[in-house]
């Protein structure tokens, strides 16, 4: 099943809709309760990546019978050192991030905490790719 | 403690969720930072939290957290309401601050995750 969402600069107001659904969809195939938070939550934290410090993209998802990929592709302004953002605590959040709830620094890990595969692509002036591979058994 | 117990300690109006309010709890996780209540594995805790928008919902339901005590004299909108009510969450609100609502919740035995 490939699904496809697409997200906008700076849209709280709906950010987490395409996590959302892709849970539903996740619960519906029956995947196990526990596989389906750790995608949601590492979807969720993407998602927001993409609306909270980029300029919108692309959620890309494929679900098979025995696993999950997403990609989520933005339009930029790319990550300059990904070794640092993936630091727990690490953030560039501005103060309108931090009003929402967001900018503690511990989106990229715990995305690294819940998929079984990650790969962060990023160039500055480009954008960044964020793919994720959940495995359901 | 149960959900009703922790609304009377806290002094807390219920919102949504009243038909749970015979749930016993043990845990009890507190944060303004949605991220950090992401990082929280399989528990679900009582989460506090001063964060009243709609990202409280939206990140409590990725992360399978449905009962939420908004402190601070944090008000829910309508549309929160409605949203943690579809999600079949339980939140209320309290006037306190975040450190009284924590040492109250400590006192009546509640645990923390860490
Ligand atoms: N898609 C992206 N585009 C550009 N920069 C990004 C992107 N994702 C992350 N970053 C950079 O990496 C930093 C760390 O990201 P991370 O998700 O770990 O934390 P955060 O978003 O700042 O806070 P949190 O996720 O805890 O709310 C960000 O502050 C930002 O500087
Ligand atoms: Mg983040």
């Amino acid at each position: 099943m490939h699904l496809e969402y697409q997200v906008f600069e700076a849209d709280f107001v709906n950010a987490g809709a395409a996590s959302s659904a892709i849970k539903k969809t996740l619960k519906q195939l029956n995947v196990n309760p526990q596989i389906v938070k750790r995608v949601v939550v590492a979807l969720y934290e993407a998602e927001v990546n993409a609306i909270a410090h980029a300029y919108g993209g692309m959620i890309y998802a494929d679900i098979d019978a025995d696993k999950i990929i997403v990609k989520v592709v933005d339009k930029g302004p790319g990550i300059p050192d990904i070794e640092w953002a993936m630091q727990e605590g690490n953030s560039t959040a501005s103060p309108e991030v931090r009003n929402m709830g967001f900018g503690a620094g511990m989106g990229l890990p715990n995305i690294r905490k819940n998929v079984d595969r990650l790969d962060v692509q990023s160039t500055v002036g480009v954008g960044t790719s964020v793919e994720m591979e959940v495995r359901f058994v | 403690m149960t959900l009703k117990e922790i609304a009377e300690v806290l002094e807390a109006k219920v919102l949504c969720g009243h038909d749970r309010l015979n749930e016993e709890h043990e845990s009890a996780f507190a944060s303004d930072l949605m991220s950090d209540v992401l990082t929280l594995g399989d528990y679900n805790p009582v989460i506090l939290t001063g964060l009243c928008n709609m990202q409280t919902i939206r990140t409590c339901e990725m992360g399978n957290l449905d009962i939420i005590v908004l402190v601070r004299r944090k008000k829910a909108s309508e549309e929160m309401i409605e949203e943690a009510e579809d999600e079949g969450m339980v939140v209320m609100e309290s006037d306190f601050s975040m450190f009284k609502a924590c040492g109250l919740l400590y006192q009546g035995g509640m645990q923390p995750i860490f």
